[in-house]
């Protein structure tokens, strides 16, 4: 809400007229006249937001000042793009964080530890855009193993659950062609969507793996994992069953705040790999200053950070009884 | 100088020797140093050191491979990577700097101020630090530097922005501990003023946390900058600078012209790189917390 009037200020105040850019100055000034009326701009700035202001609480983000389409059908519609590459780019940071954090931590002050670290700080200083061009350069253009941009073939997207007249598809590229029973369409999905989730979620591991290996260090040392030991449990059991367990909250934790990173991420791979998510989005809308596309998009963002946040407050209480009273 | 105060410097000024003894993080802050220190020597020497005019056409055929006249090759403009490569880090050391100062110079007092004063202060401004830092960081930074155009200071700007926040909750995470402490309020006793509370007994035991943030910092703006770059927000691009090369570079990927991206790429990842090793080795040695 605070973040809102603050976009919407920057974004009005500021220099740069969308009715210009839009005709590119070959427009007589009536014509530049009548469609400030009909975008609402020729309105005092106050009764501006507020007409926006309203419009929000009905779930309508305006319309957009280049094509005058809905922005909110516009976002839903990008939407999916982003939500597939995030989970996936989650699932792999945090997997391989988690699992690298946990070999750091046994293997304490090690070579090992060491290689895991380093590892970890290398990848936080790769620019995330830089690391997925170096992998479309290897992956794509050198070995020819993956596609280099796009979510799948042209035509070759899937239509989802389709029972007599009933359609039902998520947007999520892999559960709809799954829905559709067609394996080679979720092949195909799942080799387009594996460098850009494999970008994202390197660059997000370093993270995890410092997370876990710091609060797994700090568990490794309490009594019960030595009583565990004692008992002569296999080391596998000792850490993942008993420590990990109690180390796994604060990296639950820092999923939510990583969310936010991620979204940040985001907008650089969908960039690198053509993705039609909300990020590439955002960026097409920046050069045409499309300021209701602009507004619609950061309202949305702050909407899923807050919802994910939320999320994971939930699921902490459920995993910890402790919190839930 | 205090007790507390001597400590700190010691900490703060580590001799080399004491650094090879505290194991990776003192390694880790001695590779951060050179790699840093390389960087900025090289830009700084560079327009004497580049074998070519970093910015002109055509100094040699398009696209070649590297080669021994052109060690690095040449892009699709014809001018030469390693002329580019060696001039290329001025505008994001530049823009990190003031980014980092920027966020210093406001972070810092707001977040003493506070979280000394306390109350409707603290928690208005605690609202407004948290919903920036809660959001995409880099959405927010595309936004504004799209909104205040092109520029080293707008870009640094819409860097700061983003992260004013991470300061303000370490000052203001710390203040509220020291704030309590025995000393801080036997200083109160005698009667000293607020702002010599603040300044000279509370910020000094803030340095150490400070100054690892903002080296971190660095590396987080550095890349920042290439990312606003790399969306098309960058700097004028008569100046030679790696984010542009490597976002130019991605149109002649399908072409295979590797060493486009790869070295300016390279040369990013190394400054980012450096900074974050001297941070994070900094925060081990300062919070030595895990060593045993």
């Amino acid at each position: 809400m605070l973040l809102l009037s603050f976009v919407f200020l920057i974004v009005r105040v500021l220099p740069g007229d969308p009715v210009l850019l839009h005709f590119e100055k070959a427009a007589s000034p009536e014509t530049i006249e009548s469609m400030r009326v009909r975008l609402g701009l020729d309105k005092p700035l106050l009764n501006q937001y507020f007409d926006y202001f309203l419009g929000l609480l009905h779930g309508d983000l305006g319309k957009s000042m280049q094509d005058f389409s809905p922005v909110g059908q516009q976002i839903f519609s990008a939407f999916p793009a982003t939500l597939e590459l995030a989970i996936f780019s989650m699932i792999i940071a945090a997997g391989l964080g988690i699992v690298l954090g946990i070999r750091s931590s046994k293997s304490y002050n090690s070579f090992q530890d060491h290689a895991i670290r380093m590892f970890g700080t290398v990848m936080y200083a790769i620019p995330i855009f830089f690391l997925g061009m170096l992998f479309q350069m290897v992956f794509g253009v050198g070995l020819h193993w993956f596609p280099t941009g796009g979510r799948i073939y042209p035509g070759m997207d899937p239509d989802g659950l389709s029972l007599g007249n009933i359609q039902f598809s998520t947007g999520l590229y892999t559960v709809d062609s799954l829905l559709e029973g067609d394996l080679l369409k979720f092949a195909q999905s799942l080799r387009y969507l594996f460098l850009p989730s494999l970008t994202l979620g390197l660059v997000l591991c370093g993270v995890f793996i410092r997370m876990t290996r710091s609060n797994m260090l700090e568990i490794l040392r309490l009594d019960f994992v030595t009583a565990a030991k004692a008992r002569g449990l296999k080391e596998r059991t000792v850490l993942y069953s008993y420590a990990f367990r109690n180390a796994f909250l604060p990296v639950l934790t820092m999923m939510g705040l990583q969310f936010a990173v991620l979204l940040g991420g985001a907008i650089l791979t969908e960039t690198t790999f053509s993705w039609p998510g909300l990020g590439r989005y955002l960026v097409d809308r920046i050069n045409f200053r499309d300021y209701t596309a602009i507004q619609g998009d950061i309202v949305f963002f702050g909407l899923l950070v807050a919802l994910v946040s939320l999320v994971v407050d939930i699921l902490y209480a459920y995993l910890d009884p402790r919190i839930r009273l | 100088m205090t007790e507390i105060d001597q400590t700190i410097y010691k900490r703060l000024t580590p001799s080399l020797k004491s650094l090879t003894q505290r194991g990776l993080a003192g390694w880790m802050v001695i590779a951060g140093c050179i790699i840093v220190l390389s960087i900025v020597i090289m830009t700084i020497l560079s327009p004497w050191i580049t074998p070519y005019d970093p910015s002109a056409l055509n100094v040699g055929p398009l696209r070649t491979p590297p080669s021994m006249q052109f060690p690095l090759g040449t892009n699709h403009l014809g001018q030469d990577m390693l002329s580019r490569i060696l001039s290329g880090g001025g505008n994001m050391l530049l823009v990190a700097l003031l980014s980092v100062t920027i966020c210093l110079l406001i972070g810092v007092p707001i977040g003493l101020v506070a979280s000394y004063i306390g109350g409707a202060v603290d928690k208005i401004l605690s609202l407004i630090m948290d919903s920036i830092y809660a959001f995409p960081g880099l959405v927010l930074a595309i936004v504004i530097a799209a909104m205040l155009g092109r520029g080293v200071v707008n870009m640094a700007l819409s860097i700061a922005v983003v992260y004013v926040p991470s300061y303000f909750r370490i000052v203001r995470s710390h203040v509220l501990t020291i704030k309590e402490l025995p000393y801080t309020q036997a200083a109160r006793a005698i009667g000293a003023k607020g702002y010599t509370i603040v300044l000279s007994y509370i910020l000094p035991n803030l340095i150490p946390s400070i100054v690892s943030v903002a080296t971190i910092n660095f590396a987080d703006a550095i890349l920042t900058a290439a990312g606003l770059t790399f969306v098309g927000l960058g700097l004028e691009k008569d100046i030679p600078d790696w984010g542009w090369d490597l976002t130019d570079g991605r149109m002649l990927l399908p072409s295979g012209a590797w060493w486009v991206i790869t070295f300016p790429g390279i040369m990013i990842v190394l400054l980012a790189l450096g900074f974050t090793l001297i941070g994070e080795g900094l925060s081990d040695l300062l919070n030595p917390r895990l060593d045993h």
